[in-house]
């Protein structure tokens, strides 16, 4: 009986940003080195060490906040939130508290049918990261993240069920990419989410108990958790019990939530302004170049996509998803105007490449020329379909022009009629017992005849005329 | 004359004259420590070889008459929360005694660059939370003027050393006074400089919104030479200030005719022992004789800067003192059940009382419902305080007041109350809550111990405040007299 609730969820997302080195220091921020080999004394936060603001950083944090509607604070503050925890070298963590970077923004999701409003965006420093041995009776600290430049977004509790709260990273995901303050990689944990879900009976108006959801890696697992989560509470409301507040896990393999911890240890975090730190000011001439910077956003992109090409809202999500094929698609577009055509390139034969070969567009051959080209041929006749893919994956691996791979390879489609008449001619001689079908009144016969041309021909005849070649001499 | 009664302005000018040599003047200082440090207990470690290695390359500047600075081949000693890289920075407490940083602070980089003896680390109260030296988890250090006697705190170390003859010159790190009650108490002259006038860079924090390095010297000429090897913008610390940096030495002989010189009533209150308002009014006599012009003046919140201090210190401290949980470095209990067990064995074995009772009352005070009513309240009465300096400084150039309620106590006498102890910081105090410079020098002695005074200045004027203590110096020979170390 799910029905008699309703699902709120408050999100709180980690991004990782794109900085080479650290908030405070700098020292690298490349995944995957030696264990503790891209630490300095400041990130370890060796006595006597201050740290020193990354200016990229706040950058990154401006940009997004204006991406989401935010207002960005003209003078930002940062604060400690102190709690021992061995990750964390200086047993406090520098975030802010009062004052964040941005606050009171939304996005919207859902074709725009659903708001999700923005409470704040800050900027802080990541922990380092436990590693556990197993049958060992001590954990091992590799600070190698320990320092980096982490933003905090949290929503307001406006998510109203999993299909939105998957909406909602994978649109927010898609914006940070664009915007290119964060990979986005959830499973590298450079983008980690944190939903937090509660129940309540509908039309109710105070919030139910809510569970806070960790170890989320993938918006596949965003969708599958939070359903998990809500069916579990249901149940227990439904056979009369109570949710406890707590910290529960997704295990993925198992497809079930795991109780971590429950509040009771909740920390008093003391927060209180960071003397280490002067205050950001950001002033005009800082937010107009932010603002100037920033680029064409996936829903204003999708909603042109539909306006200016004509475009089915599926082929406008997809060609969007990321800014580099939404450019390239622009870029096609601006050239060839067949964009129903352009955009099934893109999302045919480009996209399973670019899967296949696990390469981004700009590492491999394919151009907005060689694309538009190949339209081209396929457009006047030149080549028919088939061919043409193989033209495209010849020039998506080696960059040979198209033209070129179509001489080389005799692709070009035979449309000449009295090139063709002769074959036709052999191919109903050969094959008289199914002409004679054709000619008694059986249809499908002809399949067969324009089959045998093709073969003849190599798959170079054009089809349409083999077809009317073939009923005229019949 | 021993030369390791001198200063660094007399030995430069030997050295510049050739009649001395670095090796003679590291040799003095060295022997000097040997034949006194048993009794005063200036220093937690020396750091000879370095010291030694440092000798020989300034000798080289000198011979070669390159890149020769006004301390090029003289001692300094360094408080012992300074980063000096490879030799212990223990803080004196049992927490830090084995660890030694891989970095130098900014202010030993500059001083190293300028060719200055880093002759040895010196003790102070455990992590600077003190005013006697005595909270030191590793030694005990003395008044050189009077064994049985405190050297004051925290920077007591670098006061003795200076007093005793170890050492010409010392950084300190003042807080709440930390320089300049030392220095009062061992007849030296000590300043903290504006706040961001020195990067802090290396100095292990205790309130890092009040912390600054500051230097300690025989005189107050001594004093401008350091504070020009000192000073100046740091990227490494965000609170350091870009600003010009004058030369701290020109101006010290103008005269100071119509300095309008101001007298804080809060600051010269019954409290104040008679002995030290006497020896203080005999120098606003003095410096009015000299042309000065000198006005009794009312800050009202500067009674509140004892209360507004200790919670705010106490604050920073404990969240500053929480990174030493024997995880990466320092002392780790053992025997530890798990994580928190080893937490809670580590800091409270490796930790004294004085610094455990701070963290104590600065976690109370940013806790969960008690923040707006300590925190932010002392935060808004640190506004109040800093409004009586700007007012002030509209009338008058510079305020002077005693450093201390009293002259140096007797070892032991203070150490069961923590309460009489902060209260005899409210002279200092205020200076850090507003930021502003401030020096002690000596004025006077009272049963064989030295007196300091203390001038604040307006902020990065530091300069007008060496002029009217230069201009003091020299009409009196308080500076002039040497501790005699018996016992």
């Amino acid at each position: 009986m799910i029905m008699e609730y309703e699902v709120v969820i408050g999100m709180e997302i980690h991004a990782q940003l794109l900085t080479k080195s650290k908030l405070f220091c700098g020292c690298s921020t490349e995944f995957g080195a030696e264990p503790n080999s891209q630490c300095c004394p400041i990130c370890l936060g060796f006595p006597g060490s201050l740290p020193m603001m990354n200016r990229k950083a706040v950058d990154h944090i401006i940009t997004t906040a204006l991406a989401l509607n935010c207002t960005v604070a003209r003078e930002s503050i940062f604060a400690r939130k102190n709690y021992f925890y061995p990750d964390l070298p200086k047993a406090y963590q520098i975030s802010q508290d009062d004052q964040p970077l941005g606050e009171k923004g939304y996005l919207d999701i859902m074709d725009s049918s659903r708001r999700i409003r923005i409470r704040r965006i800050h900027l802080e420093e990541d922990a380092g990261k436990l590693v556990h041995t197993e049958g060992e009776p001590f954990s091992l600290v590799d600070y190698n993240r320990g320092g980096a430049s982490l933003m905090e977004i949290v929503t307001e509790p406006d998510i109203r069920s999993a299909e939105e709260a998957a909406a909602y990273i994978t649109e927010l995901r898609s914006i940070l990419r664009y915007i290119g303050v964060c990979d986005g990689n959830m499973e590298e944990g450079s983008l980690r989410c944190e939903p937090n879900i509660s129940l309540r009976l509908r039309g109710a108006k105070e919030f139910g108990v809510k569970v806070e959801l960790k170890n989320i890696n993938s918006i596949r697992a965003v969708q599958r958790g939070v359903a998990y989560e809500v069916e579990r509470q249901s149940q227990i409301l439904n056979e009369g019990g109570t949710v406890i507040q707590e910290t529960r896990r997704w295990d993925e393999a198992n497809g079930v939530t795991i109780s971590m911890r429950s509040k009771e240890e909740a920390h008093d975090y003391r927060y209180f302004p960071e003397a280490d730190l002067v205050r950001v000011v950001v002033d005009n001439a800082w937010l107009n170049r932010m603002a100037a910077a920033l680029p064409e956003l996936p829903q204003a992109r999708r909603e042109r996509f539909i306006a200016a090409y004509g475009l089915p809202a599926y082929d406008a999500g997809v060609l969007t998803e990321s800014k580099e094929i939404g450019d390239f698609f622009d870029k096609v577009a601006a050239i060839s105007h067949d964009y129903k055509a352009v955009s099934n390139w893109i999302m045919g034969e480009l996209m399973r490449l670019l899967n296949e070969t696990g390469q981004s567009l700009e590492q491999t051959h394919m151009t907005p020329e060689v694309l538009a080209e190949i339209i081209a041929l396929v457009d006047k006749g030149a080549i028919n379909l088939k061919s043409a893919k193989e033209v495209f994956e010849e020039s998506f691996r080696t960059g040979k022009a198209p033209s070129k791979i179509v001489a080389d390879r005799g692709m070009t489609q035979i449309s000449d009629e009295a090139a063709l008449s002769g074959i036709i001619e052999d191919v109903i001689a050969a094959n008289s017992k199914v002409a004679e079908d054709f000619q008694a009144g059986k249809e499908a016969a002809l399949g067969f005849l324009v089959g045998q041309v093709m073969k003849e021909t190599r798959g170079q005849a054009n089809p349409a005329i083999v077809n009317k070649l073939l009923r005229e001499k019949l | 004359m021993n030369i390791y009664d001198m200063t660094l302005h007399q030995l430069r000018k030997m050295l510049s004259e050739g009649d001395i040599t670095v090796q003679e003047i590291y040799s003095s200082f060295a022997g000097r420590i040997e034949e006194v440090e048993s009794k005063v207990g200036a220093f937690v470690n020396l750091a000879s070889d370095i010291a030694e290695l440092q000798a020989h390359k300034a000798a080289d500047r000198w011979s070669e008459g390159r890149n020769v600075t006004p301390i090029t081949g003289l001692p300094v000693a360094i408080k012992d929360n300074i980063s000096l890289a490879g030799v212990p920075n223990t803080c004196s407490s049992k927490m830090l005694k084995n660890y030694i940083p891989p970095y130098n602070a900014t202010v030993v980089e500059k001083l190293a660059e300028d060719g200055a003896l880093f002759i040895g680390k010196t003790n102070l109260d455990e992590f600077a939370m003190g005013s006697s030296t005595e909270t030191s988890a590793l030694k005990i250090t003395r008044n050189p003027w009077n064994l049985d006697y405190v050297p004051g705190g925290s920077s007591g170390g670098s006061a003795a050393a200076v007093a005793a003859g170890e050492s010409p010159a010392a950084l300190g790190s003042d807080t709440g006074g930390s320089i300049r009650q030392p220095a009062s108490f061992c007849g030296v002259v000590g300043m903290k400089p504006t706040y961001g006038r020195v990067s802090r860079y290396g100095l292990v924090a205790f309130a890092g919104s009040l912390d600054q390095i500051g230097p300690i010297t025989r005189d107050v000429h001594d004093c401008a030479i350091m504070m020009n090897a000192l000073s100046g913008h740091d990227i490494c610390d965000s609170t350091s200030a870009d600003v010009p940096i004058p030369d701290h030495t020109t101006g010290l002989k103008q005269d100071i005719r119509g300095l309008r010189i101001g007298l804080p009533g809060e600051l010269f209150h019954e409290g104040i022992d008679a002995s030290i308002r006497e020896a203080v009014y005999a120098a606003v006599d003095l410096l009015t004789g000299m042309g000065a012009e000198c006005v009794e003046l009312s800050m009202p919140h500067l009674e509140y800067s004892v209360p507004v201090y200790y919670i705010l210190a106490t604050a920073e401290a404990g969240s500053n003192m929480a990174r030493y949980d024997g995880v990466q470095y320092g002392y780790r209990a053992s025997g530890a059940e798990d994580i928190l067990d080893m937490y809670i064995r580590t800091r409270s074995e490796g930790l004294g009382t004085e610094v455990k009772r701070r963290i104590m009352l600065g976690t109370y005070m940013l806790s969960s419902g008690y923040y707006d009513a300590f925190y932010l309240k002392a935060q808004k009465v640190r506004t109040l305080i800093k409004n009586d300096f700007d007012r002030a400084f509209t009338r008058v150039d510079l305020l002077l007041s005693p450093v201390t309620p009293t002259t140096a106590f007797k070892a032991g006498k203070r150490a069961d109350d923590p309460l009489q102890m902060y209260l005899s910081d409210i002279c200092t105090i205020p200076a850090n809550l507003a930021g502003l410079p401030a020096m002690s020098i000596p004025c006077g002695f009272d049963n064989g111990l030295p007196v300091g005074m203390q001038i604040i200045g307006k902020p990065f004027d530091e300069i007008t405040m060496l002029r009217a203590a230069y201009a003091y110096e020299q009409s009196t020979d308080w500076h002039k007299r040497r501790a005699v170390i018996t016992g």
